[in-house]
């Protein structure tokens, strides 16, 4: 290697605007250092120190700099800047991706430079400060603001950079694990130093196994049962058997949780229109009798943790390829995000060790799915952001796709003698034992110790791997198709081969650079990366196609009839396990679960109070605020589908409550979707909560449009430590009202996913997240003319509330604003909201409601200040017309949350006939729409407070 | 074959493919999609077509700079096929990352002395929102000057800058290469944000050559066919809704009525 390399540094010309470079200064500001002047940013790029200087030059001008705005510097191999103390450079941990190095390293060849095929440029980022602040407090404070030291480094400019050599290559020979003569002690430290995360009920199982076979595992053999054994992908703790204790008693005992509450309410209902469930990497319903609509949604929790960035990046990349290998391929056309982080207002100093201001992580976190799902061209619609304690060293991600699948390739099967082939991405070091990390806690040295568990995506590999598959799946190149996600080959290739039989030889596996032992070959989770089977009499075409779209192709082995999985390392035979211990020799222990009846003392509601001071601090409440700052940030109107938006209205500040997106331009059908999640109830009422949710989405998706009986759901479990029987109680809990409420509303769960080790240790305390379940809905809107949106459209035109309103306010965002003692959750009534969702359906199909919003956080003051946010004009309210008991006080009827209700903007002259869809249900006009912009609210005819559209959403907006 | 044909670009990134020929297929047009590698092996392809299209997306990731790397291809592998489409009559259109090529490959405004290239918004953020865009003279061809078409914009990198700025300008504007700006809800341009998403200098949002046959802008018009796509929709602050599709009609209407031309001898 050569000392040094050339660097090319670009900065914008003085004086022109470096965006950049303000947000450092913020940043470092925030950090208490004082700054005189200004900071500027530089882009720099790494080159080998082969090259000649004119090639430098050229490539300096002609391809990294933007001749308009930027200046190039020039330093010779081993040279490093002027100033160099004023500068802090950031860059790249060796092994980590760096995509837009690799871009530059192609198009060099453009200009006619070529480099060697094991060198590459690499890029980093400087920041220069144009005082004389302490270059030591610079590199010190600048290096945790503008750095991520989980997977960069930040040094003084004074020290020359030279670009990453390769890595050693590492003899890796066949190792065996002595197993067979182990004790229970000896099982676990074994487990423990391979990062294995097994228990030692586990290893037995497998020790006992390799007795049977009468000899010694090799690691690859551990470390292949290790990932199928995950909780990441066996969901051992939600499909094993479980003892329910109420207040002490036993309640229930189950052998399958899952199976006996989520999975069970689909079995009953098992409608035609459900095409594939649970059983692929993403359910399927019918859209049309020829095209399906494939739905998952992720959680990727700890990477995100420590690498906000590409942690939501990749989560959302790792969903996008569920859709995309579900079936024989579905092709994706929206996207959904939901965010829980903890509140704005903690001081730095009050965090745990290790964690990140959450601030910090939301930025990161949307800069990730933006950056990605952006660059993927999938419009992000739908999603929320939620603020609570409780998330503050824990932050959950959930990430969602949707695609569209012809019917035809839904089904899919591994042929024995097809080729297994992986297309994308190469295989690195990234990722190693990601399954098995994100099946632990989080503790304050997981900063430190699990870089490798983190990715950086590289979403253009990602859409050429899109963009090809389609075209493949469209000529039937295909039988099998499979993701690599948690587990990597292993979990795709045991997989696709779980009924067959699997044969590979790792050494063909193209790598990102050399050095890689075989075992990290086989369980990587490199990014970008999908598997196939493919017959050989198109393996040529398959190749050739890949070629076109310089997507990489390699063979790696091919399925078998065997019934086994067997690796060979150049040539040699590293691994061979019969299929039906990997998959079925998991044992399953008896868990317990403890939970205590929730609240059930009426919500102290307060009798003297601001109804339109509570109103506007509602509307700031970070669970109500605008997160319209979040959906501008997404291209949510990529493919030209997004037909009703997720903000709305001439302003476009009015949320929505579900989107509907056509995935056929040429078509009327849309799909509506929705989410629900109340942590805040689970945490009271766990059973409420999760039917809170799912309520929510469902109602969602019906106030935009969506037909309430082709509705599929999915579940998204984010708990603490199920190991521990408190915890799991809750979730025992919501198990039921999941099973309880698809079952009321014959809306299937199609999908799903768990997270169930959702805590923090700081100095041996353990913390759990709140009990939180994601509900994701989806409905097919038959013709997308009669979608419907929130604002309001005409004035004059009435305003009728529709569901009952219940006092119980305990979980609410004025229980919380008021400081309100728990008290009793709102719960759906599950006999009577089924019906009324039909009849919403049945009215705005008929064509006479000119806009709907579901009430939802801050119940009927805030529904109705949301749907004047996205028009000029406003409303009045007479709240003694809401339909409740009579004794219910007025600020129940305005901030109640009970579930199951919608607001709706009906035509004078269409009145009698939205009403009559409602016969024996809770439906009453309460006011109208008025060209005043103002919210007016009365009470038996006598005005309690008028708040202006102005005031309403500078509240909304203040965030 | 009497509808005016299509040539449109893909290319590792391209992602707004499927909106921008349906928008040409709806206007009149028969739409082929063809990948760059395919088109370096055979630019002669380029000679079937009226149109040549660039859509929006993140061509290999935007790396070095929105729509930098496959500009550079386009210069070097398309540059001559592109000028002799031009100079037979026929069009070059892009859109956002399109339009980001068109500039970075020299294409636009194509005026001797100017420079421009498109850099990041002053929020140094994506912004997708909608957008009203006054009809400028570049575009007076397609669209009445003066009028509004609604589109939604979604970009990071779209503030047009120009070197030397105040002589660039007078050069562009005598040349009638100004071709939308963005404006404010009395149709008035506007540097204001969020009317105008990105800072650009001017509030120009599209340019055009000075034969107004090379046109690119960021927003999205092919976003806007229906009232179906309106924020509002159709309430009236957006517009009727489709005024999209008009343009993409009147941007073809030369070679439409030349094809129903040849067709009637």
């Amino acid at each position: 290697m050569a000392n040094g390399a050339w660097r090319i540094e670009l900065e914008l010309e003085e004086g022109r605007h470096d965006p950049v470079g303000l947000a450092a200064r913020d940043a470092l500001r925030e950090r208490g250092m004082e700054l005189a002047s200004d900071i500027r940013s530089i882009r720099g790029f790494l080159l080998p120190s082969h090259l000649d200087e004119e090639a430098v030059l050229r490539a300096a001008h002609k391809l990294f700099s933007d001749s308009v705005t930027e200046t190039a510097t020039i330093l010779a191999p081993g040279q490093t800047p002027e100033n160099g103390a004023s500068r802090l450079m950031v860059r790249r941990h060796p092994g980590v991706a760096d995509p837009e190095g690799q871009s530059a390293t192609r198009a060099l060849a453009l200009l006619d430079i070529p480099l060697r095929a094991d060198e590459s440029v690499e890029t980093y980022r400087a920041f220069r400060l144009k005082d004389n602040s302490s270059p030591t407090d610079f590199l010190q404070r600048g290096g945790r603001a503008l750095a991520n030291l989980v997977i960069e480094s930040a040094t003084l400019g004074t020290e020359p950079l030279d670009l990453h050599s390769t890595q050693e290559a590492r003899q890796s020979e066949r190792k065996e694990i002595p197993l067979l003569n182990q004790t229970d002690s000896g099982l676990e430290s074994i487990s423990r130093e391979m990062s294995l995360a097994l228990t030692v009920d586990e290893m037995k199982a497998i020790q006992s196994f390799f007795q049977e076979e009468n000899r010694e595992p090799t690691d690859v053999e551990l470390e292949t049962l290790a990932q199928t054994w995950s909780e990441h992908c066996k969901h051992k703790t939600l499909t094993g058997p479980v003892d329910l204790f109420v207040d002490g008693e036993l309640q229930r005992s189950y052998s399958n949780l899952l199976k006996e509450t989520v999975f069970a309410a689909t079995t009953k209902l098992s409608p035609e229109w459900c095409w594939s469930v649970f059983k692929d990497n993403a359910g399927v319903i019918e859209l049309t009798p020829e095209t399906g609509i494939a739905i998952k949604v992720e959680t990727h929790n700890h990477p995100s943790a420590l690498d906000p960035y590409g942690g939501a990046g990749t989560g959302i990349g790792g969903v996008i390829r569920d859709i995309l290998g579900t079936g024989l391929g579905a092709r994706p056309f929206a996207a959904t995000d939901v965010f829980c982080v903890g509140e704005s207002d903690i001081q730095r100093s009050d965090l745990p060790p290790g964690t990140m201001h959450p601030d910090r992580i939301l930025d990161g976190v949307i800069a990730g799915v933006r950056d990605y799902g952006n660059r993927m061209g999938i419009p992000t619609v739908s999603g929320t952001v939620i603020r609570h304690p409780g998330y503050v060293a824990n932050p959950l991600v959930f990430a969602g796709c949707v695609g569209e699948i012809p019917k035809d390739c839904v089904e899919k099967a591994a042929q024995p003698g097809d080729a297994i082939v992986a297309i994308g991405g190469r295989t690195g070091r990234d990722g190693v034992h990601g399954a098995t990390f994100s099946s632990e806690a989080l503790h304050e040295e997981s900063e430190t110790l699990d870089a490798a568990a983190v990715q950086i995506g590289d979403p253009i590999t990602e859409k050429k791997v899109l963009d090809v598959l389609i075209l493949a799946r469209d000529q039937k190149l295909f039988t099998a198709l499979t993701d690599c996600g948690a587990g990597g080959f292993s979990s795709a290739v045991g997989e696709m081969g779980e009924e067959c039989g699997a044969e590979v030889e790792l050494a063909h596996a193209p790598l990102k650079y050399a050095g890689l032992a075989y075992w990290e070959v086989w369980i990587s989770e490199a990014q970008e990366r999908m598997v196939l089977g493919v017959p050989p009499s198109k393996l040529a075409d398959f190749e050739a196609l890949c070629a076109d779209h310089d997507v990489e192709v390699v063979t790696l082995g091919h399925f078998t009839d065997t019934q086994r999985l067997r690796l060979t390392w150049h040539g040699q035979e590293v691994c061979n396990l019969p299929m039906d211990f990997l998959h079925g020799g998991v044992p399953q222990p008896v868990r317990k679960a403890e939970a205590n009846t929730p609240p059930t003392n009426p919500t102290p509601w307060p009798e003297h109070q601001e109804l339109g001071e509570l109103l506007l601090q509602a509307l700031a409440h970070p669970s109500i605020a605008s997160k319209e700052w979040v959906v501008r940030q997404y291209d949510h109107e990529v493919q030209g589908g997004t037909v009703v938006k997720p903000y709305q209205g001439a302003n476009g500040h009015g949320p929505g409550d579900g989107t509907v997106l056509k995935p056929n331009l040429t078509r009327p059908e849309g799909v509506a979707l929705g989410c629900g999640i109340a942590p805040r109830i689970s945490e009271l009422d766990p059973w409420a909560g999760a039917a809170c949710a799912i309520d929510e989405a469902i109602r969602n998706v019906v106030a935009a449009g969506g037909t309430p009986h082709r509705t599929a759901i999915l579940d998204n479990f984010c708990w603490g430590d199920c190991r521990k029987p408190d915890r799991f109680g809750s979730l025992v809990l919501a198990a039921e009202a999941c099973h309880d409420s698809a079952l009321a509303f014959g809306a299937p769960f199609i999908s799903g996913k768990d997270s169930l080790n959702n805590e923090y240790r700081v100095d041996g305390v353990e913390h759990p997240i709140p009990p939180t379940l994601l509900c994701t809905a989806i409905a097919p809107v038959f013709d997308c003319e009669r979608s419907t949106t929130t604002p309001l459209k005409c004035a004059g035109n009435a305003l009728i509330l529709v569901g009952w309103t219940s006092p119980n306010g305990g979980g609410t965002v004025a229980s919380d604003l008021l400081g309100l003692p728990d008290s009793s959750a709102p719960r759906p009534d599950l006999e009577m909201a089924p019906a009324l969702f039909d009849a919403m359906h049945a009215a705005i199909e008929a064509g006479s409601v000119e806009s709907c919003h579901d009430l939802c956080e801050g119940g009927l003051a805030v529904a109705g200040a949301e749907m004047a946010m996205g028009s000029k004009l406003g409303a009045r309210l007479e709240i003694s017309k809401v339909p409740s008991d009579p004794n219910v006080p007025p600020i129940a009827r305005l901030f109640s949350e009970t579930p199951s209700r919608f607001l709706c903007e009906v035509k004078p002259e269409n009145v009698s006939d939205f009403l009559s869809f409602f016969r024996g249900m809770a439906c009453e006009p309460i006011g109208e729409v008025t060209s005043e912009p103002q919210l007016e609210v009365f009470l038996e005819s006598s005005s309690l407070f008028a708040v202006s559209t102005q005031s309403i959403l500078q509240a909304n907006l203040s965030q | 074959m009497n509808s005016p044909r299509v040539l449109q670009l893909f290319a590792a990134g391209v992602n707004c493919d499927r909106e921008l020929a349906f928008a040409w297929s709806e206007a009149g047009a028969t739409v082929e999609q063809v990948h760059i590698r395919k088109l370096i092996q055979m630019p002669e392809k380029l000679r079937e077509c009226d149109v040549f299209s660039i859509p929006g997306g993140f061509t290999y990731g935007d790396d070095l700079g929105a729509g930098k790397i496959l500009a550079m291809e386009v210069e070097r592998f398309l540059g001559d096929e592109l000028l002799a489409l031009h100079d037979r009559g026929g069009s070059i259109f892009g859109t956002c990352n399109g339009f980001q090529i068109l500039v970075k490959a020299g294409l636009l405004p194509g005026v001797d002395g100017v420079e421009a290239s498109l850099t990041w918004n002053r929020t140094h953020r994506f912004e997708c929102r909608w957008t009203r865009l006054r009809v400028e003279k570049g575009a007076s061809k397609h669209l009445p000057e003066g009028s509004i078409l609604p589109a939604p914009s979604a970009h990071a990198e779209g503030r047009l800058v120009l070197a030397n700025p105040s002589k660039a300008l007078v050069t562009l504007q005598e040349a009638g290469c100004i071709a939308f700006t963005y404006a404010d809800d009395s149709g008035s341009p506007t540097t204001e944000y969020p009317a105008c998403p990105n800072g650009s200098l001017e509030a120009i949002a599209g340019l055009s050559s000075p034969s107004g046959r090379i046109l690119g802008l960021m927003p999205h018009p092919e976003r806007n066919l229906s009232p179906l796509h309106l924020p509002d929709r159709g309430a009236g602050e957006w517009g009727t809704g489709g005024e999209g599709l008009d343009f993409f009609r009147a941007f073809l209407a030369p070679y439409t009525l030349q094809k129903q031309g040849l067709n009637a001898h």
